[in-house]
């Protein structure tokens, strides 16, 4: 298929292997999704603790403002796309029934994106004040 | 050591503390009935628990991801470093959760 005759670059050779069939764009997007919560973490825990012993009203003030709901979901993003990758890195490292290890990934993706979805409308909700 | 795994550990907890996350916005944009039972938990001796349980994970698992970059780029593979890589992030991830954790008494515990 790839003999030393073949057409196709080094780079097409390699393009999608690992044991995700993904290549290396998991562990890539593993790290940027990493780095984007390390320089979040920080304002993240400041509105945190803004909120603590505020009654709705209060809460939902502060979550509803700009800067506020923008920080929170660009962290939504960054944490559920990564949790996303990680719980199916450990997916793959310790399933080795196949259908069993497909079925966990697809359930683990059905999580992070109902996690992710149920909080982003929550925020836009609390932003436009109904 | 062999604190990856804690690394792992942690990881998966976080993804189920998730939970509490998305429970308490959808909480917030729901109304004061369903806030107020959010609130309930977490004042409750349990849900302190969980909450610092899972503060605990989220600094102990940034400390360790830092420790992680530090190896991406190529640094820190002799043996002493590893140890005191992997020690600065045991010790650092307790101390910012005790830090966190006295910032938010400071702050909201006389609201």
């Amino acid at each position: 298929m790839s003999g030393p005759s073949s057409m196709r670059t080094p780079l097409e050779r390699v393009r999608g292997l690992g044991s995700a069939h993904t290549g290396t764009g998991d562990f890539w997007r593993q790290r940027l999704t990493a780095v984007a919560m390390t320089l979040l973490i920080v304002p993240v825990i400041v509105v945190v603790i803004m909120l603590i012993g505020r009654n709705h009203a209060g809460a939902a003030q502060i979550l509803g403002s700009i800067p506020i709901a923008i920080i929170l979901l660009l962290f939504i993003v960054a944490s559920t796309w990564h949790m996303k990758i990680g719980m199916q890195v450990v997916f793959e490292d310790y399933i080795h029934n196949e259908k069993l290890k497909i079925a966990c990934v697809m359930a683990n993706n059905f999580f992070c994106v109902a996690v992710a979805l149920a909080s982003i409308y929550a925020i836009l909700k609390l932003s436009s004040g109904v | 050591m062999a604190l990856s795994i804690v690394h792992r550990a942690t990881g998966v907890a976080l993804y189920f503390g998730t939970l509490l996350l998305a429970w308490w916005l959808i909480a917030a944009a729901s109304g004061p009935t369903a806030y107020a039972n959010v609130q309930a938990f977490t004042g409750s001796a349990i849900g302190r628990l969980i909450v610092f349980g899972y503060t605990w994970a989220l600094m102990h698992h940034l400390c360790s991801g830092i420790r992680h970059f530090v190896w991406d780029l190529g640094y820190g593979f002799k043996a002493n470093e590893r140890e005191a890589l992997t020690w600065g992030a045991l010790v650092a991830g307790i101390v910012l959760t005790v830090l966190v954790w006295i910032i938010a008494y400071a702050v909201g515990g006389g609201r």
